[in-house]
């Protein structure tokens, strides 16, 4: 299993030809305390870049892009309850959905974990 | 675009690990480490310190040496009554121009301390502070000194239920003010200051105006208390929005009389006609005969969105009857809270809206002010 990175600091962990999308602790340390967390429908089509989701700290709003095209399969329900899910474990049981990658192609303009990391360390 | 301001208590923010933003020109703290959420939870629960140096203060006096020259002065420019103002009682009001709009929002206090009890001292927005100045420049008559401030003072709340026992450590006087008074006290025997029980929280608290040189020395005083916590800008606004009170460019501003703005409480009773003569007081005459179109209420958002400023807000049936000035997540609420402007018929609490979030219409309330009681000490 591989995991991407985007500029907009989603992540995509690829396992065959389904994606699961999140965002960095680093993303989410920035947003501060997540407070609403906004999912899209299964099955709707989206396409690289494409706002996928919205997450709420106190504070503001911000989108979640999607990191390559896809349909949605399935999202993440506890966030709707416990959006805090998102500061806790971002990498992990705070993901936000999961969809069926269109073209794999795509994830090769994605960065791996460590050109990410010295993407962050430069921000 | 120019260099941003520093408050005297900038490098302890820096200092204390805060994200810095920019504000009203200044470069503040909008958050510690600790984070928005627990920032404002501690500040209901414990006792918060914010730094507001950036807001402007000034003195205002006659050179006639009385208060009543003074107060019938600042009279033509606020609907506030001030003449029946006794030492150490303070007020919110509003700067208004001739049309009734709402140039800025202020406190006004009449100082307490013996031999300057013919002075006034007011409080202003950051953003707003260079115009007010202007406005005061421009329109108090001969004979009245305007005292700027901000190269003096500093200011600081401490806001929160434990605000009286940490502050009244340091002089036992400030235990017995009242919401909404002030006096003049020593903090330290070198450290003197101007102590008013308000803020902007909605909780018990003070106001602390102090020199520029003496505020570090205060600020770690009442850090070293276990209670403290610094709080920043973030968990300053979801605190005021919970309060219901309002914040000048976002939920008043030029556009809108207080009548409107649901100030209607801060203007006594003889200043409610046309008579009173302030500027914009036809405006704020008219509007009490129900001349107004509009009025500022709580929006209860059903569900977990929230549902930020410029969100639209339509009757039931899509029409627009108004928009959100400010809306976000509510820590001590739990959960979404707003404010905003709705046509007239539209204001009874309870009353069922829609709202537009992202382009879909959100189920909410039109709500009771506050979202979270007032916690004030009336003695």
């Amino acid at each position: 299993m591989s995991v991407y990175f985007t500029e907009d600091h989603e992540w995509i962990k690829v396992d065959g030809d389904i994606g699961t999308v999140g965002i960095s602790p680093y993303a989410a340390g920035q947003l501060g305390d997540v407070v609403y967390v906004e999912l899209p429908e299964i099955g709707r089509e989206v396409g690289k870049g494409d706002e996928a989701a919205v997450v709420e700290s106190v504070k503001a709003a911000s989108e979640v892009y999607a990191p390559v095209g896809g349909e949605v399969t399935e999202v993440n329900g506890t966030l709707e309850d416990a959006p805090e899910t998102v500061n806790a474990s971002a990498d992990g049981e705070g993901w936000f959905l999961k969809m069926k990658i269109a073209d794999a192609s795509e994830l090769e303009s994605l960065m791996d974990e460590a050109k990410y990391k010295a993407y962050c360390d430069g921000l | 675009m120019s260099e941003l301001l520093k408050t005297t208590l900038h490098s302890k923010h820096v200092a204390l690990g805060a994200k810095m933003v920019p504000f009203a020109g200044y470069d503040m703290p909008v958050q510690y480490p600790m984070g928005v959420m627990k920032e404002h939870l501690h500040t209901r629960e414990k006792a918060g310190l914010f730094d507001v140096s950036h807001m402007g203060q000034c003195f205002i006096f006659a050179d006639d040496g009385t208060f009543e020259t003074a107060a019938k002065a600042l009279e033509t420019l606020v609907p506030a009554d001030i003449q029946s103002l006794k030492p150490g009682q303070q007020r919110y009001s509003q700067f208004l121009n001739a049309d009734g709009g709402i140039l800025d929002d202020l406190m006004i206090s009449r100082l307490g301390f013996e031999g300057h009890t013919h002075k006034l001292y007011l409080v202003v927005n950051a953003g707003c502070k260079a115009d007010d100045f202007m406005h005061l420049a421009t329109y108090m008559p001969p004979g009245i000194t305007i005292d700027v401030a901000d190269d003096t003072l500093s200011l600081i709340a401490l806001q929160g239920p434990k605000a009286v026992d940490v502050l009244s450590q340091f002089n036992p006087a400030v235990k017995e003010l009242t919401f909404m008074t002030s006096i003049d006290v020593p903090l330290t025997p070198t450290i003197w200051c101007h102590v008013s029980r308000s803020g902007y929280t909605g909780e018990d608290g003070y106001e602390i105006s102090v020199k520029h040189d003496d505020v570090a020395e205060l600020t770690d005083m009442l850090l070293g208390h276990e209670d403290v916590e610094m709080i920043g800008l973030g968990a300053r606004d979801s605190l005021r929005l919970e309060a219901g009170l309002c914040l000048y460019g976002h939920d008043i501003d030029t556009s809108v009389s207080p009548i409107e703005a649901g100030l209607f409480w801060s203007i006594q009773k003889h200043r409610r006609s046309a008579e009173a003569g302030y500027m914009g007081a036809a405006r704020v005459a008219a509007d009490i005969a129900d001349k107004s179109t509009k009025r500022l209420v709580g929006i209860q958002p059903e569900g977990r969105a929230p549902a930020r400023e410029h969100t639209e807000i339509q009757d039931m049936d899509g029409n627009t009857i108004g928009e959100i000035t400010s809306g976000g997540f509510g820590p001590t609420a739990g959960g979404p809270v707003a404010m905003g402007y709705v046509a007239r018929k539209f204001t009874k609490a309870g009353t069922p809206v829609q709202l537009i979030v992202r382009g879909k219409p959100r189920a909410a309330k039109v709500a009771k002010m506050p979202f979270a009681p007032h916690r004030y000490y009336r003695g």
